[in-house]
């Protein structure tokens, strides 16, 4: 018996290290070869010639909450327009002293939202609470009761619109966009026709001519003397819209379930309701969840077309603002405010479909 | 029960719970069944087995109408298979399948996976289609998993939960479509052995499988078949010791 038998007790070695610290880092990215210094310094001189001064512009002299006039003396920034008009950019024509109303209607839906995004509460009380926010949000901006005087909707403005617009959009285009894509695979023909003649046909003009067509075409269908109010238009608009791209979405969630799925469902003779809604559904729409969240990013952004029929959402009560004599001018400071605004809600809404992404996909 | 002689020609005529007349089916141009013959009595076992591509998942899914047929005719308990959607989903009912992936729904806990069926499709109320579905998790000896879903069990208790969701329905029928071919070995013998019992609580069976020692054991009937036709049905005494055809031979020589 030697002792050669016996093996010797396993190692694990570290991945040897080919570049260390600070310096290795920058010389295996930025200055590997020549060319690639060449960039560097380029950049490097370029951002030197632009932050510096962008800097200062923003923060060094800028003046942040003072009447107009003053502007008119500094070489910075202005960013006066922002607090001074911000009632109006944020509710637009919603009449002063009653702007607590739309206020409360958003701290209401972002609240939902934020309730709505932990996946243990996607129960389905949680359509009840969007429903009854509904009510309630539709009670505060439009009013008439509990003492709160009428607002037409024709002054719902700023923000608040296009948070409805593009929230409740997104809310009931999803189960018209699930028809949608259901119909698409349907073996019927004329549903499928239907279907795909509608999906392709909305998806090949964009919602400026849809919204425009709303304001144009709908009246000519209607009585004479009936007028849909023109926020309901908008919001129609934004739904048949959303609801194309979602059925295409929800199609390759779809396509995605096996055929096992459809078989083991069939073999127990479920119909083919029982099967979609207990067994397809909730297991395509899950996969979907990510790539839906990305088309309420786009609507979300695209209902600033709703300006063409009239409707003042954020963007363009802020250009209104610019309008007016006093801050005319000072439009880069306004624009870069509505575009930090955007940004915001966008990237709030991007990092939470990447989260749910992975947590999605690292199990249930 | 009488299952000794009811092979024979008895008075009682023991009752026929599927018949398959002259069938043929085609994908597209492919003629992947011709003139399929078989006649199946409650309470027979049947194994099937051929060679890869040779038509047996496509003739056990004809009969639940997973496929359709284009010529001939398929009767499951006295209906016959049309493209009325009610008779089809009348005799998905009286039949159980059990699949090679086991296709469990993954979103759904073991418990869930059983009582759907007897809850949507039988109106079962649910308090009774869990006594139920607990009672059959038992009998494939799995009863404590209940609350866990598909993707936390081995591919062996996943195929049990199967078995026992075809069971939940409680079918005239049990199709299996090659139930062990996607376990591990090791696997293989604890499903072996929960089919085994519920043959011998007399469950009609069809089963498309290679395992030939549980066709020895549990089978009424061997039938081989190749080419989309059944070539050799036999006692699996007989089939075993003294194959007829050459295919069979070959195909015996090549598994055994
Ligand atoms: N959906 C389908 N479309 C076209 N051909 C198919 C389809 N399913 C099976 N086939 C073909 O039919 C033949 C029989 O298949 P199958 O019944 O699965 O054989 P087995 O189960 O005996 O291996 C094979 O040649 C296979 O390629
Ligand atoms: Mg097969």
């Amino acid at each position: 018996m030697s002792d050669a038998t016996i093996t010797p007790p396993r190692e694990f070695l570290k991945p040897p290290v080919t570049e260390v610290g600070v310096l290795g880092w920058l010389h295996s990215n930025l200055f590997n070869n020549w060319y690639n210094s060449l960039l560097t310094i380029l950049v490097l001189l370029a951002l030197w010639q632009v932050v510096p001064p962008f800097f200062s512009w923003t923060f060094i002299d800028s003046v942040w909450n003072t009447p107009a006039e003053v502007c008119r003396d500094i070489d910075g920034a202005c960013w006066s327009i922002i607090p001074k008009n911000i009632s109006f950019i944020l509710f637009g024509f919603f009449p002063d002293g009653q702007q607590w109303r739309p206020g409360l209607a958003m701290v209401l839906l972002v609240g939902l939202v934020v309730f709505s995004a932990d996946r243990k509460r996607w129960k389905k009380s949680l359509g009840v609470y969007w429903l009854i926010n509904l009510v309630v949000m539709g009670t505060l901006m439009y009013g008439g009761v509990f003492g709160m005087p009428v607002v037409e909707t024709s002054q719902w403005s700023g923000l608040p619109l296009t948070f409805m617009l593009s929230l409740f959009g997104m809310v009931a285009a999803y189960p018209f966009g699930v028809f949608l894509a259901l119909g698409r695979r349907s073996k019927m023909p004329a549903i499928k026709t239907l279907c795909v003649i509608y999906i392709e046909m909305i998806r090949g003009v964009p919602l400026i001519s849809l919204l425009f067509m709303s304001s144009v075409m709908f009246p000519l269908f209607l009585p004479e003397g009936v007028t849909i109010n023109t926020v309901l238009r908008a919001q129609l608009a934004i739904i048949l819209f959303t609801a194309a791209y979602i059925a295409e979405v929800v199609r390759g969630g779809l396509q995605a379930m096996p055929r096992g799925q459809f078989e083991a469902a069939d073999s127990l003779g479920l119909n083919y309701n029982q099967t979609m809604r207990l067994i397809i559904l909730p297991q395509a729409l899950k996969i979907v969840i990510p790539p839906s969240l990305g088309i309420l990013l786009s609507a979300f952004k695209d209902t600033s077309l709703v300006v063409i029929i009239s409707l003042y959402d954020v963007l363009k009560t802020t250009k209104v603002t610019l309008s007016n004599p006093k801050w005319t001018g000072y439009s880069t400071e306004a624009y870069i405010f509505l575009a930090v605004l955007y940004f915001v809600c966008c990237y709030a809404m991007s990092s939470y479909s990447r989260r749910l992404e992975k947590e999605l996909h690292t199990g249930r | 029960m009488n299952e000794t002689q009811n092979l024979t020609e008895a008075k009682a005529a023991p009752k026929l719970i599927i018949e398959v007349n002259s069938m043929h089916k085609w994908y597209a141009d492919f003629h992947v069944l011709s003139d399929i013959n078989l006649k199946v009595e409650l309470g027979e076992r049947i194994v099937i087995c051929g060679p890869s591509g040779s038509g047996k998942s496509t003739l056990i899914r004809c009969i639940n109408r997973l496929e359709e047929h284009q010529r001939g005719q398929i009767i499951v308990n006295g209906t016959e298979l049309t493209n009325d959607i009610k008779n089809i989903e009348k005799v998905r009912t009286e039949v159980g399948m059990v699949f090679q992936h086991f296709n469990l729904f993954p979103h759904l806990t073991i418990i869930e996976n059983l009582t759907l069926g007897p809850i949507w499709v039988r109106k079962t109320p649910k308090k009774e289609a869990e006594e139920m579905a607990m009672m059959y998790l038992e009998k494939v000896h799995i009863a404590e998993q209940a609350k866990k879903f598909p993707g936390q069990l081995s591919g062996g208790q996943q195929q049990r939960v199967a078995i026992a969701r075809s069971l939940c329905m409680k079918p005239e029928v049990m199709l299996f479509d090659e139930p062990t071919s996607a376990l591990d070995p090791e696997m293989i013998k604890e499903v072996l052995d929960v089919m085994i019992e519920r043959a011998e609580e007399g469950m009609t069976m069809l089963v498309v499988t290679h395992e030939m020692g549980f066709a020895k054991s549990v089978a009424d009937r061997v039938m081989f078949m190749d080419e989309g036709q059944i070539v050799e049905q036999n006692s699996p005494h007989e089939f075993f010791d003294n194959p007829q055809h050459e295919r069979t031979k070959l195909f015996l020589s090549q598994i055994l």
